[in-house]
């Protein structure tokens, strides 16, 4: 089947299995490997990325349902330029090792960040609950997420 | 595991749906896909077909009346989460929906596709149980209407027929009066309830009325506790009710063993939940 949507601002297309699911046809057919694959069904949050704004695991997802929809993915969220708010305070508060999981954190937390500049720390840790990293231990990752909200709106950044 | 080979339809009417249903006979509905994606990942499920619900009008709306709450069955975890009238038209739907899954998930799952999937552990089916709700059920020879309590059969077993859709689920009217509880226990957030309670009632003049218990991840199914509803109407809240309700919900639920939790962990962790439960809903 042909799909086609908007991909990280640019409309693209791809003739996929509807078994497809939107993780492979990202990464497969449309060469946009950033998206990580782990787990494969719905439990590590490797794969987010964001349907029309959204946070949804790519995994859970078949390409021909994003048909119309407006995806992002963590190639979406950078630039050649400089970094990126996230980026920068991952690298700062070292909320990486092995970088695996990383792109899931990113998409969720820009998803999050973007609806909810003012989400405090337990609810930051509420939504990264759907993320699995093995190796930061994640505290340096909340950290990172607290300080990204300043370039997203949030009214008062302690640090 | 990448999921089994299908055809995939995504029709504009539910007539069309119903009928795409009906010549396959072995098709599955989606919507968010976030119980079925796993099931197909898994192969725990080879349908021929999916028929994604994707284009189909009217089944997003959550209607707030005097005669209830009704969720149609495309109603997503994050429709419910930022509908701010539900925290006191259902403040136990509002507390339980917190519960499900994850974030990304919550952006996706539905409402109908939870109570269709029928996993016991689920809080959308515990709720539906525990609250008396109607479902909305549509097929080839029209529409009908089943309660919650009917529509279980077993572990990802329901009434629905290969040719049916549910469509919407009504929670009975719920008044600012309604003492509730909901509480759950799960090792890693957002994982399913190894046990959950959901309890509501009125109380009266000092004493339990209308009891209304339902419990998540103890049996086959999810379950209203009526013989502890029984033992708790018409008396007082205190500590010999609460003692000799905990110790009803663990005598009268068989749970299975599993690689969670053994079944005489499941009943000791309901009957801990219930207590609390009970004592929450007193406060």
């Amino acid at each position: 089947m042909k799909v086609a949507f908007e991909l990280n601002g640019k409309a693209a297309t791809a003739t996929v299995e509807p078994r497809t699911t939107l993780a492979d046809c990202l990464r497969d057919e449309l060469g946009q490997t950033g998206t990580h694959l782990a787990c494969e069904h719905g439990v590590c949050g490797a794969c987010t990325v964001l349907v029309n704004g959204e946070a949804v695991r790519s995994c859970l997802a078949l390409a021909v349902q994003a048909d119309g929809e407006r995806v992002t993915t963590v190639e979406g969220l950078s630039s050649d330029e400089a970094l990126s708010p996230l980026q920068a305070a991952f690298r700062k508060h070292h909320a990486l090792q092995c970088g695996f999981c990383t792109p899931g954190f990113i998409t969720t937390a820009h998803a999050l960040l973007t609806q909810e500049p003012d989400a405090d720390e337990e609810r930051i840790r509420e939504v990264l609950s759907g993320n699995l990293c093995r190796c930061t231990g994640y505290m340096p990752i909340v950290e990172a997420v607290l300080e990204a909200r300043g370039a997203y709106g949030h009214k008062d950044v302690e640090r | 595991m990448k999921p089994p080979a299908f055809a995939y339809e995504s029709p504009a009417t539910l007539e069309e749906a119903v009928g795409l249903l009906a010549r396959s006979g072995n098709a599955k509905v989606i919507s968010g896909g976030q119980s079925l994606m796993p099931m197909l990942a898994f192969r725990l499920a080879s349908p021929d077909l999916l028929v994604d619900l994707k284009r189909l009008k009217g089944l997003n709306d959550i209607v707030v009346g005097n005669d209830g709450v009704a969720l149609g069955a495309k109603v997503r975890w994050c429709d419910i989460e930022r509908d701010k009238r539900l925290q006191t038209a259902h403040p136990l739907l509002a507390e339980a929906v917190r519960h499900v899954a994850h974030y990304q998930i919550r952006n996706r799952g539905t409402v109908g596709g939870s109570l269709a999937h029928a996993d016991p552990a689920a809080e959308m089916p515990g709720i539906a149980v525990a609250c008396d709700a109607k479902l909305t059920i549509v097929g080839p020879k029209g529409q009908r209407i089943e309660s919650a309590v009917d529509f279980f059969k077993g572990a990802l077993m329901t009434s629905l027929a290969a040719d049916e859709i549910l469509t919407e689920v009504k929670l009975p009217a719920w008044s600012a009066a309604r003492r509730w509880a909901f509480l759950e226990f799960a090792r890693r957030r957002g994982d399913f309830a190894m046990a959950g309670v959901a309890l509501h009632y009125v109380a009266s003049g000092g004493k339990i009325e209308d009891m209304h218990i339902g419990a998540i991840g103890v049996g086959d199914t999810p379950l209203r506790l009526r013989e502890v509803e029984a033992a708790l109407n018409g008396r007082q809240l205190d500590d010999a009710a609460i003692e000799n309700a905990a110790a009803t919900a663990r005598r009268t639920v068989h749970p299975q063993s599993d690689i969670h939790a053994p079944a005489e962990y499941r009943r000791a962790l309901l009957a801990t939940l219930l207590a609390r439960a009970l004592r929450h809903s007193a406060a």
